[in-house]
């Protein structure tokens, strides 16, 4: 999921030949902006706002919905944070750049929008109390502790309107929140509410359909998360019927090698049991032809020490994002060892 | 063998230089005119593509307000959902000329692409323009205007964004210019999001200003330009190639002696038809290269028109020179060819099919071309019903032009059974012998001159058809202007505020005023606008009304109803008396129709009290003054001296009328232009004819002349037959030419425009044509019978002699 600090190198729209470098830009080129440290403390709510001293931040809800006749929708809502340099600065001179993804997918259609916007005018931004990220007429706005959450967003051809709850604590990844990206050190703070009951509704081009199900925030920021050769990623949030999570991805390199997996286990009291380094694998099953593209769109993931052993499949094969920067993100269904539903992101699969 | 064959085969070039020199004549002028056709379209489209990707800020909706918009406004705008973009304007001073400093959002601005782009390569990365130091954009004109000592970020030259202004990030304009909570006003892209369930209308303090439109319906226009243009270019290539056939089907008759011996000597007919492809191809590429060359040159000719046009029409650049473009060099060559082959597709079908040993006379097949015209009546006739019945099964502009082609073609094809008929009747009318007989010769010439008759009957006819459509248009644009621009003077204000002073100011002084207001909406699908008007004779006594009920204008006073334009009435398919159905309390009853040419949109007229109680927000900044002519220039200089408002905000209606009577005719010069050289073409194919039979005329004329008839009277016979022709073709051209005016007014111009031209008809035009036609016939036949009338004697004995 770190690796999503991708999406905004790319936002930023580097040349392709200084992209190689381009993960060293977001590595190296750390000067002024803070960097996670081992021992922080976080402090909510205020660290549900914006951290404008770090690079890039987000916050990011996926969920796994169904209407009335059963039928299954994904719903993506993104707010993006990306700094030109630390700080922040009132009216147009602010150096924060603000991006809005929204997608809903259903079992033939996807649909994708995007937002654009500069911090310092009101167009876009993040307050944690009371809580509310938005950009444009996009919100996601709630109770400072986020255990209750409006959510909406707007495109050309569809929108949703979605209510979010939970009880649960928040989960925090790696050490307390402090989440190691990459063999060379590399680490952003990063934490999740992964039990979200929604309930809502999305508008269809072919009339309004009124849904439940469950979503998964997710919460992170940093200033230098990738190591140079890391070339996209496959990341999954899955949520099994026996109500045990799973959070897993792969970076890979350049030469198509995982470079990095990782994974955590189900939350106990508030804390996703990282797993060992590469006690994790992934393999494509199957790959669909998407815009041209060969993306993988069915899984085979193992994890022997906790004896799963399952197949992830996408709900929709076409769950295309056609935002600035293009990626793979949608809903899928979990079959095997455990069942279940969750969803998968993939970067970095170029035509 | 091969050799030989091919020797004697092209010797016949030889020994007929002049039919050569013709052949590749026709050929060339008919590709030359195609060509630069094609050249003056693609440069015209060229040029409208530059101007089409330049940004001009004037192209979208904007949004104001009467105070200062601020960041705030921007903030609720967005957060209502409604995607408008900033811009913050400042004007740059110290350099030879002030130049507008436009500060932009790269995040949300629409033309994003344009302006980062080069001319080659849109993009779309803002990163330059938003990292540090930051861009500014300029073009390159501004660039010598620019003071650079001012401290601005590095500049990127863009020749397509307008002259005289400087886009920039805003963050650099409000720091630049101390502005930093400011911004001028708000771009509104058409497209926003799904808009279900929530208003996206902006809030009532902010006013939208909508993009601007040409008057004139610019895309339509020139459209109706190519329209011209590509009709022209198809015309004279169909005219040149009636050239080209009837020369390559004179030199395969003259050549049939020599085939019928090449083949007894057991020269193939596969490889003989190979031969004359060979040979007519390379006749084809070398008139179609010199084609090109007279196309480039016609078109270089034409160039100063067309450019002008362009500048009319269009805000840009003249057009000064012409790129050599691969696709017109490749469209010129193929053409040529393709039009040698099809010209000369019967003479190789006769080849192939031609009895070896059989060598029939002139004469014989002259009759049997006689029965021939049956044949081609009845294709003619096929033709025409064709063009109908496409026109009746697929209508629109397709079947328009589909009528067109039918009826012209299928007339041209009936016309040498037509003159046929008419020279029938004139020998059994003449009642002398040597009559007789110039009435018979003449019909006896036909086969030979059917095919130049046909291409000056088409040439003629287009000439009366687009003359009539031009000129028709013309003189309903002139009426219809005199209508509408009825007011002597009108005058612009900038604001509603001042146009309230100003009305005010116009009452004091006593001069007449009649307010120009109006709203706009969208009606079933389209942009409708109403105006609204007072009740003032002007409009009574001037209203370009097609239709109206009586007392429409008391009626219109009472707010009883409303007034569509031509077009409005013929989208929604309504007439006088039905109800348009308006939303909330718009008038309904449709009390009159008015004819509104040249606007594309749909049109609607009120009272002005119930435009004012509808839309009270109607902006108030346009007057039409009613003045004697004579005070015309006084008032204008002491409202601009007590408003101090731009030379294009006060406009006089002679200089109005004169400019957009201007951009008019240059619409149309180059029509005028093509239509002569058509004509032109077609003189010149008459001209081959005669020369072409000249040599089968001896044995008709010898014994003719063994009888008595002197040499000069007989070449004076020759003169009257080819004005006899050329009358006949003009006779019937007429009609022609009259119903190709009616279907482009009618049809064409009903469902490319969206209105219909009443036909004017010029009698006095025809006149002249018929002049010119009688002319070129006359030039035409007097070198052959300059010839006649020097003939040797023992020529015309030796056709005696002859076998022949």
């Amino acid at each position: 999921m770190i690796a999503r600090s991708l999406l905004l190198i790319c936002l930023l729209q580097l040349p392709a030949d200084a992209l190689a470098q381009g993960f060293a830009g977001l590595g190296t080129q750390a000067e002024g902006f803070a960097v996670p440290s081992r021992d922080y403390q976080f402090s909510f709510p205020d660290d549900h706002g914006p951290h404008p001293d770090f690079r890039i931040e987000w916050w990011y809800l996926t969920a796994n919905l169904k209407d009335n006749n059963g039928r299954d929708y994904g719903v993506q809502w993104t707010l993006f944070r990306s700094a030109l340099k630390p700080g922040e600065a009132p009216g147009w001179q602010s150096p924060q750049i603000w991006m809005g993804h929204a997608g809903l997918t259903t079992m033939d259609q996807h649909f994708s929008a995007e937002r654009l916007a500069r911090g310092g005018t009101g167009q876009a931004g993040v307050t944690s109390a009371p809580f509310e990220a938005w950009i444009d007429d996009w919100h996601m706005a709630g109770s400072p502790d986020l255990s209750h959450i409006d959510l909406t967003a707007r495109g050309s051809n569809f929108s949703f309107l979605l209510q979010a709850e939970s009880n649960k604590p928040l989960v925090f990844h790696g050490q307390d929140g402090y989440s190691v990206k990459s063999a060379a050190g590399q680490a952003s703070y990063y934490y999740s509410q992964p039990a979200y009951r929604i309930t809502g509704h999305l508008d269809l081009p072919d009339g309004t359909v009124e849904v439940q199900g469950s979503g998964w925030l997710d919460r992170e920021w940093s200033s230098q998360p990738l190591a140079e050769d890391q070339e996209g990623w496959d990341w999954f949030s899955l949520k099994f019927d026996s109500g045990e999570k799973l959070m897993a991805f792969v970076l890979r390199s350049v030469d198509g090698q995982t470079t990095f997996a990782l994974a955590a286990g189900s939350p106990k009291k508030g804390v996703l049991h990282p797993l060992p380094l590469d006690a994790f694998t992934a393999l494509p099953l199957e790959t669909s032809e998407v815009t041209g593209r060969s993306i993988p769109t069915k899984w085979k993931l193992n994890l022997p020490g906790q004896d799963l052993e399952i197949t992830v499949i996408a709900l929709n094969n076409n769950s295309w994002m056609e935002t600035s920067f293009a990626y793979w993100e949608g809903p899928v269904r979990i079959e095997g060892s455990h069942s279940g539903m969750g969803y998968l992101e993939m970067t970095g699969y170029e035509k | 063998m091969t050799r030989f064959a091919l020797r004697a085969i092209l010797s016949h070039w030889s020994l007929h230089p002049f039919q050569l020199a013709v052949l590749l004549i026709g050929l060339s002028l008919a590709t030359g005119l195609w060509t630069s056709v094609q050249v003056l379209n693609a440069e015209a489209r060229a040029s409208y593509q530059r101007a089409e990707n330049q940004i001009n800020m004037a192209q979208w909706d904007i949004l104001t307000s009467q105070t200062d918009l601020t960041l705030e406004d921007f903030a609720e705008l967005r957060r209502r959902g409604i995607l408008v973009s900033p811009v913050l304007e400042h004007e740059l001073q110290g350099g030879s000329k002030p130049i507008k400093l436009l500060g932009i959002d790269p995040l949300s601005f629409p033309g994003l692409e344009v302006i980062l782009g080069t001319d080659h390569a849109p993009s779309t990365d803002p990163l330059p323009f938003l990292l540090p130091p930051g861009q500014v954009v300029l073009h390159p004109e501004t660039l010598g205007d620019l003071n650079l000592t001012q401290e601005l970020p590095p500049y990127i030259l863009n020749a397509s964004i307008p002259p005289g202004v400087v886009f920039s990030d805003i963050s650099f304009v409000a720091r630049f210019s101390q502005q930093e909570n400011r911004i001028s006003y708000f771009i509104m892209p058409s497209y926003q999001p799904l808009t279900q369930n929530i208003s996206t209308k902006p809030p009532s303090r902010f006013k939208l200003q909508k993009a601007e439109k040409s008057a004139l319906g610019l895309s339509r226009l020139t459209e109706s330009f190519h329209l011209n243009l590509t009709t022209f270019g198809f015309l004279s290539f169909a005219v040149g190639l009636f050239i080209v056939q009837g020369i390559v089907s004179l030199t395969f008759e003259q050549r049939r002696r020599l085939i019928r011996t090449l083949r007894c000597l057991g020269l193939p007919l596969s490889k003989l038809v190979l031969f004359f492809l060979a040979e007519i191809l390379t006749l084809a590429l070398i008139s179609g290269t010199a084609g090109l060359l007279i196309g480039y040159f016609t078109a270089l000719l034409l160039l100063p028109n067309v450019s002008a046009t362009l500048s009319d029409l269009f805000d840009t650049e003249a057009l000064t020179y012409l790129h050599l473009r691969r696709e017109w060099v490749l469209s010129g060559l193929s053409m040529a060819c393709i039009g040698a082959l099809a010209s000369s597709a019967y003479a190789f079908w006769q080849l192939w099919r031609m009895p070896i040993l059989l060598g029939p006379s002139f004469l014989a097949r002259g009759q049997q071309s006689v029965k021939g015209y049956g044949l081609l009546l009845v294709a003619g006739g096929f033709c025409c019903l064709g063009g109908v019945l496409v026109f009746q099964v697929i209508g629109g502009l397709m079947g328009g032009f589909a009528l067109l082609t039918g009826v012209m073609l299928g007339t041209a094809l009936s016309l040498p059974y037509l003159i046929a008929k008419i020279l029938r009747c004139g020998s059994l009318l003449a009642q002398k012998p040597i009559f007789k007989w110039i009435w018979a010769d003449t019909a006896a010439q036909l086969p030979g001159m059917s095919l130049a008759l046909m291409a000056l009957l088409l040439a003629m006819a287009t000439n009366i058809g687009v003359g009539t459509m031009v000129s028709s248009f013309r003189l309903t644009f002139l009426g219809w202007m005199d209508q509408r621009l009825s007011a002597e003077l009108y005058v612009t204000a900038r604001d509603d505020a001042e146009g309230d002073a100003l009305e005010d100011w116009l009452h004091q002084q006593r001069i007449t005023t009649l307010p120009i207001r109006s709203t706009e909406f969208r009606f079933e699908g389209q942009l409708l606008k109403i105006y609204g008007v007072v009740d003032h004779t002007t409009y009574r006594s001037n209203w370009p009304m097609l239709s109206a009920e009586d007392g429409v204008w008391d009626k219109l006073a009472r707010s009883e109803g409303i007034l569509i334009n031509e077009q409005l009435a013929r989208r929604m398919a309504v007439g006088l008396g039905d109800q348009l159905l308006l939303p909330e309390t718009w008038p309904k009853q449709i009390l009159g129709i008015y004819s509104d040419y040249g606007n594309p949109d749909a049109q609607a007229i009120v009272s002005m009290p119930s435009l004012l109680a509808l839309a009270p927000g109607a902006e108030n900044r346009r007057f039409g003054l009613r003045l004697a002519q004579q005070e015309v220039p006084s008032v204008m200089k002491k409202i601009q001296q007590a408003f101090d408002l731009p030379n294009r905000n006060v406009v006089d209606q002679a200089s109005l009328k004169a400019r957009s009577l201007h951009v008019f005719d240059q619409t149309f010069l180059v029509t005028g232009a093509l239509s002569i050289l058509t004509l032109g073409i077609a003189a010149f194919a008459m001209l081959t004819s005669f020369l072409t039979i000249w040599n089968q005329r001896l044995p008709q004329l010898a014994p003719v002349w063994a009888m008595g008839i002197e040499r000069r009277q007989l070449a004076f016979y020759d003169i009257l037959r080819s004005l006899l022709y050329a009358a006949l073709t003009t006779l019937l051209a007429l009609p022609l030419g009259l119903v190709l005016a009616w279907v482009l007014l009618h049809v064409v111009n009903a469902e490319a425009f969206g209105w219909q031209l009443p036909m004017h008809l010029f009698p006095l035009d025809w006149l002249g044509l018929g002049f010119f036609a009688l002319l070129a016939a006359l030039v035409a036949a007097a070198l052959p019978a300059w010839r006649l009338s020097r003939i040797e004697p023992s020529t015309l004995l030796k056709v005696f002699a002859n076998d022949r």
